[in-house]
Formats: structure tokens, C-alpha cells, sequence
């Protein structure tokens, strides 16, 4: 099936990205670095409270500094402030210098309110409200599905595990921001940092009451997003103001501090697991409570949109007896956004916790007893295929048996995404030199979706990727939604498949020729006339799939003296439908493991109670891994074309640091129970200290959770 | 990452410079010695009278000498960027933690957020225009290209720079020296396993030791 053709020359094969030219020399414009003539600089006043009721702002005093253009206040006062960071208002002046002064000089007439700033404190009765006249917990989410008391009843061997996971910002290394030309008030040039050129436009015209087709969004090079760039945003709107107010085009890039508070974070969880299997491994009941927190907005029905803090509850494996209950809880902390795979990472080190738990009740080794709990033939072969290349059985060895000083473990973890394709539409211009341009109003997030446009125009035209010029980043493109849920390689490829097939014909037709490919192309064009051919064509059903699988596995070593951890080896083995480039399929792989890396050892951003103030908003105290933690990697990319294209940006991210997780569970003999796996959470482990999580007040969450809205598991969406 | 050469006696402060000067200026005045510290200060005041509005400075950046005016308090990568158009060198955190502003001074990979543009005239400022002339590419960025040692792109120039520096001046370097180069270096999207499979290729190295 499929549509595509059955012995690509450019398909699943290497082509160098298109674009790496451009990035390696420094040649590449994003929009930080776009500097329209005459323009200003933009800054952000932001709250130095967790919460207030902000009575009055007056920018006067910064209106008064030479050099400053505009100013504008950012919501109608009074107004309630629910995260320290949150905007109050914004300058534009001739130099940042200028702005920063400006910033300052504005005077902000408020009143402190009482805040709460992390989950633990805000389910507390009595704790400070986020929101006047509402309480911080959600109704309670609950999946049933047939007895799961009975369930862990019938048991062989019940496992019963306590997990939390931490908030993770996505810290694309470009902020995010805009470059915006509004100064006539009519027509409005805007230069993006964003997943969505499309929604940026729509959420610029509707605040601003400008025509959609008046503005026009342009990002050709971005520098990530990660799931946090998909909207137009406080900035890009204030951006917009400040230009028009001042006539001038306005840069405005949030700091790396205004990242870290205001646009979006990764939700945490907490989470309580009972699963239970019969003595042949099989699972029999699983049942859990849990809450996590997507910020201020937590609790309300969209909170975070697709990165609310619900998570899949049990996840992946087959159990007939479930009952799980979640809440979600407001704190005086930024919102969340979609973050690479949303409610994925987290469900997946909860559940696989459990799962090794379990095996070790059972005396079974982890792999088989995975395999015992999912049906899932794809997913089945992996297990195969990773134990093979990581060589599981000869490394394994039971948890807390590796001699010396420094232990080694291996842990094995599995996850599954959606991905799949929706109405991407693209154009093909053909000139009678035989030249040709692809455009897609699509955008690039280092993705190399430009070079997959090139490697599916190629390949469908019958010429090479370099004969190809693809356009994208542009909403005078057509149009293609936005870049996230491991959508856009699916939507975007048949759309350039479709379009190209449909200028072949157009060719022929215009031409008179059978076959216009091959040596008959540059005669065929040479028959088109002084005007291109251009020709449309739009996403169709069958080129594109969904829904993948992925398994993992780990090698670590821990120092049981410092709690120091090294991870050795990653294997993965990952579904990709119809891979479109091998090349940058490894990069992208390459990156989700090493996103999971950082999750599971570095990441956490850190909230004080006294203050309300995050504690680390920058790379110094905001950990990432550097060129020297990385372990070994071995992908093993399974191309599978007859199940169309499926991105795989996300899945390749969500069972790493379970994976992690699990080796040094392993390696020390003492269960990991929260990320990230800190040294110090590494001694305390070996030292038999109670976990903070089992310290919870987990009957208060069990009775929060076992009121609400009780759904049926089959017809919960737990995923945007 | 070096200090401004300090026996060089052209006016120079960075961030970093300033609080090794402030740091014996604070001792003298902890151990009681008021005048001292009051005199040492004073003579650091008449000795740079620059600021704080506009000055006239030039730079030696890529071969070229470049007139600004700038006020002392703008850093190098604010100059290089904004006033200069030159954009490889990003701006990423502001405080020398991620690497993606780096540029060559005399030869040594700094951070250009670090660096007061007022400091640094004189001296010979390499960046990765200057490294590409024309979009040309070295051995290093082909090597990038061919193992796609890049997604996003945008902490790529700063790579770039620290391990072209690295490679002129260890040609064979090892995957100690590598790595070290790379140290200052972030990247979010995760390319590091290419990036160094690149900067191998370039120190002629193809076959990779697992």
C-alpha cells in the first residue's frame, strides 16, 4: 500500500541537509538576528511577585528617558499576577541599554498576595489560593476498567511504588521572541521564533484586530521549540503594540531569564502504583493515584493544552483490571506548554518502575516479563532486537549484585506516540529551465523538514535532492499548520508528494509528452513558456501513518561513594513508518535520547517557598549534559514503508530515562523514585532513607482523587 | 577560554576583569587600610575616564578595523551583532555558561557576551564570518555537513569556532582535546554524538574507537 514508491533512490536513504551550509558558517538568519532599518529594542516588565493584585502602572517615568519610543501596559489594571516573572508591561527604545532603564523606571502600585509555589504545599488544606473563589485541585480524572481490586486479589505478587517526576523548561537555545514591523498600522511584517507560523498569525490578528491576511509571519531558521513555541504569545502581541505605538519595527526576544519563568515548562507528577501479576508474569490489576502540576492554570479544563499535567495511567502494557485517578494542582508557577512527547516521559518512568518492581517480586527477568504484558507484535520484536544488540542476557544480573565500589545496571523500558498526518498543502513551481521550487507554508525546527521536502520532491520529479529548491517559513506558502505532535514530516511529505504528482501531469499536459522525467525532463520544461508551471496539491489519507512503538535500554555505572552516575549505553530500536532521511532521522534520534538523558540525571527547575522565586534560571544552575556525559549510542531505525510516513521527534525522547532510571535501580539494589536521579538522591537511596515521595500526605490524594467525574477508559482523551 | 593578556597596557575591563580588580580593592579596605583603597580607586578613575555616554572605538574584527561608537558598557557580542551585522555569534544565556557567542580573540576561544567592546580594541577578533570568508567552508564545517553535526543550528557557529580554533592549533587532536574544546558548549537539540564524529573526520580520524 502506501502510495510510495517501491524502490526510492532518495527515500530512507542519506541526503545531506540542505540547509547545513547556511547553519555551519553562521549564514543562517533567525529571527534574532533580523534587523530591519530603524528598528528598536523590546523589553518586558515582569512581576517580582508570586502573586499580587497590581492597582495602578504608570510608565510616565519611563516615557520621560531619551530614547525611549513606547511603552505599554500589558492587561487593564487592577489585575491579579499568578507567577513571579508574569508581564505587566513593556518599553521600546533606540538601544536595550535604553529599555533596561525604561523597565525599570516604570512604577507598579501593587499588592503582594500570599502565594503557594510547588504541588506538595498547594494540596495542603488551608494552602493560599491561586485563583480567588476556586480551589487549587481539579476534579479528579479517574479510568475504570472492569475490577482492579480483584485484580490485585487474584495476584501472585503485588508491587507497590511511589514516583515523582520534576518540572523541565524546554530552554530552546533561541528565546523566544519577535522581530515585528508594524509602523504604518496597516500591514504587519513579523519575523518569528515559532512552531506555528500559521498560529502566530491568527493569534496576532484577533488581540489586535488586524485582518489575517494583512499579516504576514516569516521563519525561515528557528532555534527550537520543543513544544513551547507554538503561539503568538504575551510578547509577540506586546511586540506588535510597541511597533505600531512607537513606528518602528520592534525586536523583541525574551531573556533566558523570561524564558525560564513565562513560556512554558514540563508539568510534574506524582504518582501512586499497586500493579499486581499471576505467577506466570502475567498483569492482573494495576491501580493509582497521582496529581501533578501544569502551574497557575492547573485544574482549569485546558491548562497547559496538550502539556496538561494528566499523564497515561497504566502506559503501554496490557492490564484488563485498572483504576486510576489523577488531579491536577495550581501553584503560583508559570504555565505549562506541550513539552517534546507531552504526559509520555513521566507515565512511562512511572509505570516501568513499577513494572521492574514487579518482575523482581516475581523473580523474572525484566525483558521476558515485559514481553509476558504487551500483544503489540512490532513492540514484541523489539525487545528481541535490543536485548540482541545490547546483549541483555549476558549483562543482566539482579538488582544490587554488581561488586564493588563502583556498581554497574542495565534497565529496559518501552514507550509508544501517535504522530500521524493531517491537511498540509503545498505548491511546485517549474520554470522552462527546468528549474524548480517546492513551497510549503511549513516551518523548520532543525528538523530538516526543509531537506525532507527536497529528498520527496527528488524522488517524486525524478531529479535530486539538489535540483530542489525548498521554501518554507513564509505564510504566503501554503498554507501547513503547525510543527508539533510529531505531525509535520507526516502532513508535510504527501502534500509535496501530491503536489509534484499532480505537476507531472500538469507537464505532460503542457508539454505533450508521455514522459516528461529523466532525460526528457529539460525538454518538457523547455516547453512550459515565459511563465512557470505552478501547481497545488494537498495532504491525502494513505501516504501517512500513526501511532509508533520504541523500545530502550540502558547501561550505567554509579559511584555508590559520590552517587555519581555514567551512563555507558543507550540501545534503541524505534518504528519510523517510512523513513524519509536516514541522515537526519539519526540526528533527531541522537537528540530525543539525550533529551531523555537530561531528564532523567540534570534537569529540575527548582522553586522557593519563601520567595516564590525560581531558584535556577539559567544554564549554571539549570543543568544540561555537555559533548562529554554522552554514553554510547545504537540506533536501530526500523523503516517500515508500506505503513506510510510517521514522525518520530517525540517517541525517540519518552523511554530514556526510565530506561535510566531503572539501570541504577538496578546497579545499587534500591529502587530510583524520582527524577532527576541527583547524586544526592543516589547516597540517600544507599542509605535506606525514605524516599520524599513516600513522605506525601497520599491519604489526603486518595481522597481527592476518588470523587469527580469518573470516565470510562475507553473514550478518555488523555493526549492533545 | 584565557583572560585578556594582561601585560598589554591598552585600556581593557571585562565583567570578569573587573572583579579581579575590585577583589584587592575590597581586601585593602577589609583590613582597615581606607586610604589606600580610597587612592587605589582614585587612580583607577582618572586612569579611565570613559563613559558613560557614546565612545569612539575601533575594532580589529575579521581582518578589519571597524569605527563604533558605543558606550563602555556594551558587550563585544552586542557590537558584533548589532551595530556590525554580524549574527553567527548568538546570544543564548548572557553569562558565559552555553558557548553559542564564542569568538576568537588573538587566537583564543571567549565568551563575547563577556567582553566590554571597550576592552578590546587593539585587539584581533576572529568570528565566524571570519572563519567562512565569503561562506567558504574549512575541513571542519564540510565534516559538519557530512555528519549533519547540527539540528537547529543555532549553537552550531559556537562549536564551530571553539574547535576550528582547537584544530589550527592541534591538528590531529584527540577526543580528550575534543571534548575539552567543546566543554563550554551547550546544545539542546542534542547533536553532540555528530559533532564529535565531525570534529574526528577533521583531526583525520575516521575510524571511531567505541
Amino acid at each position: 500500500m502506501s502510495g510510495w514508491p517501491e524502490n526510492p533512490k532518495y527515500l530512507g536513504k542519506r541526503t545531506l541537509r540542505v540547509d547545513g551550509k547556511e547553519k555551519v558558517t553562521g549564514q543562517a538568519k533567525y529571527t534574532y538576528d533580523q534587523h530591519p532599518k530603524g528598528m528598536l529594542y523590546g523589553m518586558i516588565l515582569r512581576s517580582k511577585w508570586a502573586a499580587a493584585r497590581v492597582n495602578a502602572v504608570d510608565l510616565s517615568p519611563a516615557l520621560k528617558i531619551p530614547g525611549v519610543k513606547a511603552a505599554i501596559v500589558i492587561d487593564k489594571t487592577p489585575r491579579d499576577i499568578r507567577f513571579y516573572g508574569q508581564e505587566i508591561a513593556a518599553v521600546a527604545a533606540e538601544t536595550p541599554e535604553i529599555a533596561e532603564e525604561a523597565i525599570r523606571a516604570i512604577l507598579v502600585d501593587a499588592t503582594p498576595n500570599p502565594f503557594v509555589v510547588t504541588p506538595e504545599e498547594s494540596l495542603k488544606e488551608g494552602a493560599p489560593s491561586v485563583f480567588r473563589n476556586r480551589q487549587n485541585v481539579s476534579t479528579a480524572k479517574t479510568r475504570t476498567k472492569k475490577n482492579a481490586s480483584q485484580g490485585l486479589a487474584d495476584a501472585a505478587a503485588v508491587a507497590e511504588v511511589m514516583v515523582s517526576t520534576q518540572v523541565c523548561v524546554h530552554h530552546p537555545l533561541e528565546t523566544h521572541g519577535n522581530v515585528i514591523d508594524w509602523s504604518t498600522g496597516d500591514e504587519m511584517t513579523v519575523w518569528a521564533s515559532t512552531q506555528a507560523i500559521s498560529s502566530v498569525r491568527r493569534g496576532l490578528a484577533k488581540p489586535l484586530g488586524i485582518q489575517q491576511n494583512k499579516v504576514r509571519v516569516i521563519s525561515e531558521f528557528m532555534g527550537g521549540g520543543f513544544g513551547a513555541k507554538f503561539q503568538a504569545g504575551v510578547e509577540g502581541v506586546a511586540c506588535a503594540k510597541l511597533s505600531k505605538e512607537a513606528g518602528a519595527p520592534v525586536k523583541l526576544m525574551l531573556s533566558r531569564f523570561d524564558n525560564h519563568h513565562s513560556v512554558g515548562n514540563r508539568p510534574c507528577t506524582y504518582q501512586h502504583i499497586k500493579i499486581g501479576a499471576d505467577k506466570n508474569g502475567k498483569l492482573t490489576g494495576f491501580i493509582s493515584k497521582g496529581f501533578g502540576s501544569a502551574g497557575y492554570a492547573s485544574g482549569g479544563e485546558t491548562a497547559g493544552g496538550g502539556g496538561g499535567a494528566g499523564f497515561p495511567s497504566p502506559y503501554v502494557y496490557d492490564v484488563d483490571n485498572v483504576e486510576s485517578s489523577q488531579v491536577g494542582v495550581a501553584i503560583n508557577a508559570g504555565s505549562a506548554r506541550a513539552f517534546r512527547a507531552p504526559a509520555h516521559p513521566p507515565a512511562c518512568f512511572g509505570m516501568e518502575a513499577a513494572m521492574d518492581a514487579l518482575a523482581e517480586k516475581l523473580e523474572m527477568d525484566p525483558v521476558e516479563f515485559r514481553k509476558k504484558n504487551t500483544g503489540h507484535e512490532v513492540r514484541l520484536g523489539q525487545f528481541d532486537i535490543a536485548s540482541e544488540k545490547f546483549g541483555w542476557k549476558q549483562k543482566y544480573k539482579k538488582p544490587g549484585t554488581s561488586k564493588g565500589v563502583v556498581k554497574t545496571g542495565i534497565g529496559c523500558t518501552t514507550g509508544e506516540w501517535g504522530g500521524g498526518g493531517k491537511g498540509s498543502q503545498a505548491e511546485v513551481e517549474i520554470s522552462s529551465d527546468g528549474t524548480v521550487e517546492v513551497r510549503c507554508g511549513t516551518q523548520d525546527l532543525g528538523t530538516a523538514t526543509k531537506t525532507s521536502i527536497a529528498v520527496v520532491a527528488a524522488e517524486t520529479l525524478g531529479l535530486r535532492p539538489s535540483d530542489i529548491s525548498p521554501k518554507l517559513g513564509d505564510t504566503r506558502y501554503p498554507p501547513s499548520g503547525g510543527s508539533g505532535g510529531s505531525t509535520t514530516s507526516p502532513s508535510v511529505c504527501p502534500a509535496i508528494k501530491v503536489a509534484c504528482d499532480n505537476a507531472l501531469e500538469e507537464l505532460k499536459e503542457v508539454s505533450g509528452m508521455a514522459n516528461v522525467t529523466g532525460a526528457n525532463w529539460k525538454k518538457a520544461c523547455a516547453k512550459i513558456g515565459p511563465d512557470p508551471l505552478v501547481v497545488q496539491g494537498k495532504w491525502r489519507e494513505g501516504l501517512s501513518g500513526r501511532g509508533t512503538a520504541g523500545v530502550q535500554m540502558a547501561e550505567v555505572e554509579v559511584d555508590t561513594e559520590t552517587g555519581f552516575i555514567k551512563v555507558k549505553k543507550i540501545v534503541l530500536v524505534q518504528d519510523c513508518g517510512l523513513l524519509v532521511n536516514l541522515q537526519t532521522a539519526e540526528s533527531q534520534t541522537n537528540g530525543g535520547v539525550i533529551m531523555g538523558i537530561s531528564y532523567a540525571l540534570y534537569e529540575e527547575r527548582v522553586m522557593d517557598e519563601q520567595t516564590g522565586v525560581s531558584l535556577n534560571p539559567n544554564f549554571e544552575t539549570y543543568k544540561l549534559p555537555t559533548l562529554a556525559d554522552m554514553p554510547e549510542i545504537g540506533l536501530t531505525l526500523q523503516s517500515m514503508p508500506e505503513r506510510g510516513v510517521i514522525g518520530i521527534g517525540e517517541p525517540v525522547t519518552v523511554p530514556t530515562a526510565a530506561a535510566i532510571a531503572n539501570a541504577v535501580s538496578n546497579a545499587i539494589g534500591a529502587r530510583i523514585t524520582s527524577l532527576p536521579i541527583t547524586p544526592a538522591k543516589v547516597l540517600d537511596a544507599l542509605n535506606g532513607e525514605t524516599p520524599a515521595v513516600e513522605k506525601l500526605a497520599w491519604d489526603r490524594v486518595a481522597s481527592l482523587t476518588t470523587h469527580g467525574d469518573f470516565i470510562n477508559l475507553d473514550k478518555q482523551e488523555w493526549i492533545a | 577560554m584565557k583572560e585578556p593578556n594582561s601585560n598589554d597596557d591598552k585600556i581593557r575591563f571585562s565583567r570578569r576583569g573587573f572583579i579581579k580588580t575590585a577583589g584587592p580593592t575590597a581586601t585593602a579596605v577589609m583590613a582597615g587600610n581606607v586610604d589606600q583603597a580610597s587612592a587605589e580607586m582614585e587612580r583607577e578613575r582618572a586612569e579611565k575616564p570613559l563613559g558613560p555616554g557614546p565612545v569612539a572605538i575601533e575594532l580589529n574584527v575579521n581582518g578589519t578595523v571597524h569605527k563604533v561608537s558605543v558606550e563602555p558598557r556594551i558587550t563585544l557580542l552586542d557590537v558584533l551583532r548589532n551595530e556590525l551585522d554580524l549574527t553567527g555569534a548568538k546570544e543564548v544565556c548572557d553569562r558565559a555558561q552555553c558557548g553559542a557567542c564564542t569568538v576568537l580573540l588573538d587566537d583564543e576561544p571567549v565568551n563575547a557576551c563577556m567582553m566590554l567592546a571597550v576592552a578590546v580594541q587593539g585587539r584581533k577578533i576572529r568570528t565566524i564570518e571570519g572563519i567562512s570568508p565569503n561562506g567558504k567552508m574549512n575541513k571542519l564545517q564540510e565534516e559538519f555537513v557530512k555528519h549533519d553535526a547540527m539540528m537547529c543550528g543555532f549553537c552550531t557557529p559556537g562549536f564551530v569556532t571553539s574547535l576550528t580554533n582547537l584544530l589550527e592549533t592541534v591538528p590531529t587532536a584527540t577526543d580528550e582535546q575534543i571534548m575539552k574544546a567543546c566543554s563550554g558548549h551547550l546544545c539542546r537539540c542534542g547533536t553532540y554524538p555528530h559533532i564529535l564524529k565531525a570534529a574526528r573526520a577533521a583531526a583525520g580520524r575516521t575510524e571511531v574507537p567505541s
